[in-house]
């Protein structure tokens, strides 16, 4: 018997975009995890549908250097150490929306009340957008491991940068004209 | 505290340039609930007592777009659309599904009610408690791809500009309409999403006539709180559970049904009902679903279901075709009722009726309606403008579709619906092609025949006060009622109407709202009531068609003749036996024997004015 090192990863939501049915059951799973309730703004994961058909998905990837931690003047944004993922200290934070532009995907937004931003928080490790998707069995957003291998920070996109490639592939030349 | 609602929609009147909020009173809400229901109410209270008079393209007509209280919270989000029909002069609940409602309930209101007629084109924007009326110039005369895209762009920039620090904003919920809203084609629809559509009713002709492109909302809030929010949890749950545990999960959608119901139900609308049979493997869904569908499973919000699937022509002379499914009625409608069995044809004008915001289904038994007169050297190619619509060619019926939106040559003519289409016709060519017309009371009908005995019932369609409509028929032993429920909660027919989710119904209306509803009290009261408030209104119609009961509760003449081909082949229903049903179904729905609702089963439900207003249409 030889003992075997189990590495631990840190948990990445593995985005699928052309599976995402646009059905938005994350947002609600999501909403109601933080919020106790449907709320599709404030959801942490917004799908958006810029061209009808081309929904995308869009929520933090975790960037190795977290622009968005390092742009706060007030130290409202920290990285928890056991998922990687970017917490929002509410109380601290002022909404000024500086994280929002330091994101090269513009992905964090303000919560509805205006008060503090919103970014995936992973759910502690278990995110419920993610399950609700892999139990519909789309699959457009699935619990993965981060792995090495993988350059995560090139999933901080705008989803306009996204819809444009999305279209082509779903629409062919037909979609240039969305664009 | 109302739960589940907004508690209040927005009215607002385009002659005038105004917006005014009213609030929604508990004891109408109990009663009528949403959706239709509320419609029927608000259309029956402000213009009820003139209803003949009131022209459904005039300025005077209303068009509502009602949200229900479980909008948002089970599975799924439809809006319905309503006002007085330009097709029937009753009124129609018209519903689709698309993000619209969602947005409007976030942004703080149930529903909006449109009157007057704007001096120009303009859109309708409501943000967080905040409802303008907005120039649309530029969007006027766009199809329905362009109009998206064109007050998406709009849109998210003012959002931004207005708002800069709260990040990226996503793209509003709207309904619609193109060139045939525009050009006030009666069987126009109210579209979301570029190919969902509030088809039934001709509303898309109803936003024309006021020059209103567009209603367009984005909300941040939440949606309403709910009086039981634990209980919605489990049951979410339960639907999910239910859903998921389906294999198929709807994979194919309705649309499966384009052969099957040909080939083995025999009642799917060929050549304009000249048959009801066919055998084409062709249009058989796994050609679609193997050669057209780039996305398998799509849905709106809150949906578990995802019935619907995005469809491309990806090569040859129809090449960048995009439409959904298609679905059933749209794959029988713009497939085999026009002759068209290639999958990529199907597509095609699917798409096509989709970008001009016609009807799919009611447009295109126009256009067969249309190319069986051109079949009999009624109609010819010179008063087609040059098109020749043989069955099957798709591309000459993506003209024709073109010639109805744009009413050009005798496009103009067909643009006012089989009905009217057929009286105006049977005039200007001096012999009477009404036997060719296939509508309830202006209603062009739904995909579904009646002559085997064994698909829908003899009279579900004659009886409906939603004339064609497919989903609002009187199933035996079932009232319409049933039909109001769905229309009124505004719930999906496919995702909840059916299956063992349907019982979950009450107890979702239950969680969100805190009122005890059951079904049995639906069908006895409350949806009673709609049904008779739609009877009157369809009755004294007008003002340009006026339906006498005896006569137009009844069958169109095409389906008593027996069908010619196929596995029920001379099958045909017998007149006389359906005038005795018809007797003792007045009887049972509180008519009278000329088909009138009686004084007492008007009194009962609380509807004097109704019955003071109808008294006159009594022999």
């Amino acid at each position: 018997m030889c003992a075997r090192r189990v590495r631990i990863f840190k948990p990445w939501i593995v985005r699928d975009y052309v599976k995402c049915t646009g059905c938005r059951l994350c947002e609600i799973a999501c909403s109601m995890k933080h919020e106790g309730r449907i709320w599709p703004e404030a959801s942490r994961i917004r799908v958006f549908m810029l061209i009808p058909g081309v929904e995308v998905p869009h929520l933090c990837t975790q960037c190795s250097n977290y622009p968005c931690v390092n742009s706060c003047s007030v130290e409202a944004l920290s990285v928890n150490e056991e998922t990687g993922a970017v917490q929002v200290d509410n109380e601290k934070c002022t909404a000024c929306g500086l994280c929002i532009k330091a994101c090269p995907g513009e992905i964090p937004h303000l919560h509805p009340d205006r008060t503090h931003v919103v970014i995936c928080d992973l759910c502690g490790g278990d995110p419920e957008c993610v399950k609700v998707c892999e139990r519909a069995g789309y699959f457009a957003i699935f619990k993965g491991n981060r792995t090495a291998s993988i350059n995560y920070d090139l999933y901080a996109k705008n989803p306009e940068e996204i819809t444009a490639n999305l279209v082509i592939n779903l629409y062919g030349e037909k979609g240039e004209e969305f664009i | 505290m109302t739960y589940g609602y907004a508690g209040k929609i927005a009215e607002v009147d385009l002659t005038e340039n105004k917006v005014k909020e009213r609030s929604l009173d508990k004891s109408i809400l109990l009663q009528y609930v949403g959706g239709r229901g509320l419609a029927v109410k608000v259309l029956w209270d402000r213009l009820g007592n003139r209803w003949r008079e009131i022209d459904p393209l005039g300025p005077d007509n209303l068009l509502t777009a009602f949200t229900g209280p479980l909008t948002g919270y089970m599975a799924g989000v439809r809006i319905c659309v309503s006002g007085k029909s330009p097709l029937s002069n009753g009124i129609v609940g018209s519903t689709a599904s698309g993000e619209f409602p969602l947005e409007l309930k976030c942004a703080g209101f149930d529903g909006i009610v449109v009157k007057g007629r704007a001096k120009s084109p303009v859109y309708v924007l409501v943000t967080d408690g905040k409802v303008e009326v907005r120039d649309a110039p530029n969007i006027w005369g766009l199809d329905g791809k362009e109009t998206t895209q064109a007050i998406n762009r709009e849109v998210r920039g003012l959002m931004k500009e207005r708002d800069p620090t709260f990040g990226l904003w996503r793209e509003p919920g709207m309904l619609y309409i193109g060139l045939a809203g525009e050009n006030r084609v009666r069987n126009a629809a109210v579209m979301q999403k570029w190919t969902h559509a509030c088809g039934y009713g001709g509303y898309g002709a109803v936003m024309g006539s006021k020059n209103l492109k567009a209603l367009v909302a984005k909300g941040t809030g939440p949606l309403p709180d709910v009086a039981d929010p634990e209980e919605l949890l489990n049951l979410q749950e339960k639907y999910y559970d239910t859903m998921f545990s389906d294999p198929q999960r709807a994979f194919w959608g309705t649309g499966a049904g384009a052969f099957s119901v040909g080939a083995e139900a025999s009642s799917e609308p060929v050549r304009n009902w000249q048959e009801e049979w066919h055998g084409e493997k062709s249009i058989g869904v796994i050609n679609f679903e193997t050669r057209n569908w780039v996305k398998r499973y799509w849905s709106d919000f809150g949906c578990a279901r995802a019935c619907m699937k995005l469809a491309v022509v990806k090569s040859g002379p129809l090449k960048g075709a995009i439409t959904d499914n298609p679905d059933y009625e749209l794959g029988a409608y713009c497939g085999a009722n026009l002759g068209i069995y290639d999958p990529d044809g199907v597509v095609y004008v699917s798409s096509v009726v989709d970008d001009l915001g016609l009807s799919g289904i009611n447009s295109a038994n126009t256009m067969g309606f249309a190319a069986e007169l051109y079949q009999r050297d009624i109609l010819t190619k010179q008063d087609l403008d040059g098109i020749e619509p043989k069955w099957g060619d798709a591309e000459a019926m993506g003209e024709l579709a073109k010639l109805i939106a744009e009413r050009r040559a005798i496009g103009d003519v067909l643009a006012e619906g089989t009905y009217r289409a057929a009286k105006k016709l049977s005039d200007l060519k001096g012999m009477d092609v009404t036997q060719y017309a296939v509508h309830f009371k202006g209603i062009e009908v739904g995909a579904h025949g009646i002559r085997t005995g064994h698909h829908f019932p003899y009279l579900g369609y004659a009886l409906s006060v939603q004339g064609g409509d497919h989903t609002s028929i009187p199933r035996p032993p079932l009232s319409e009622a049933l039909a109001t429920m769905g229309d009124s909660l505004v719930i999906c027919n496919m995702s909840l109407g059916r299956g063992p989710v349907r019982g979950l119904i009450w107890s979702f209306f239950k969680a969100v709202t805190g009122w005890d509803l059951t079904q049995e009290e639906w069908m006895n009261n409350n949806g009673r009531r709609i049904i008779q408030i739609q009877r009157a209104a369809l009755l004294l119609s007008g003002p340009d068609a006026i339906w006498d009961p005896l006569t137009d509760d009844d069958n169109p003449h095409r389906w008593y003749t027996p069908l010619p081909s196929g596995p029920y082949k001379g099958s045909a229903p017998n007149r006389d036996e359906l005038i005795e049903m018809r007797k003792k179904a007045y009887s049972e729905l509180g008519w009278d024997q000329n088909g009138i609702p009686t004084t007492e089963e008007l009194t009962k439900m609380g509807l004097t004015d109704v019955d003071k207003a109808i008294s006159p249409l009594r022999r």
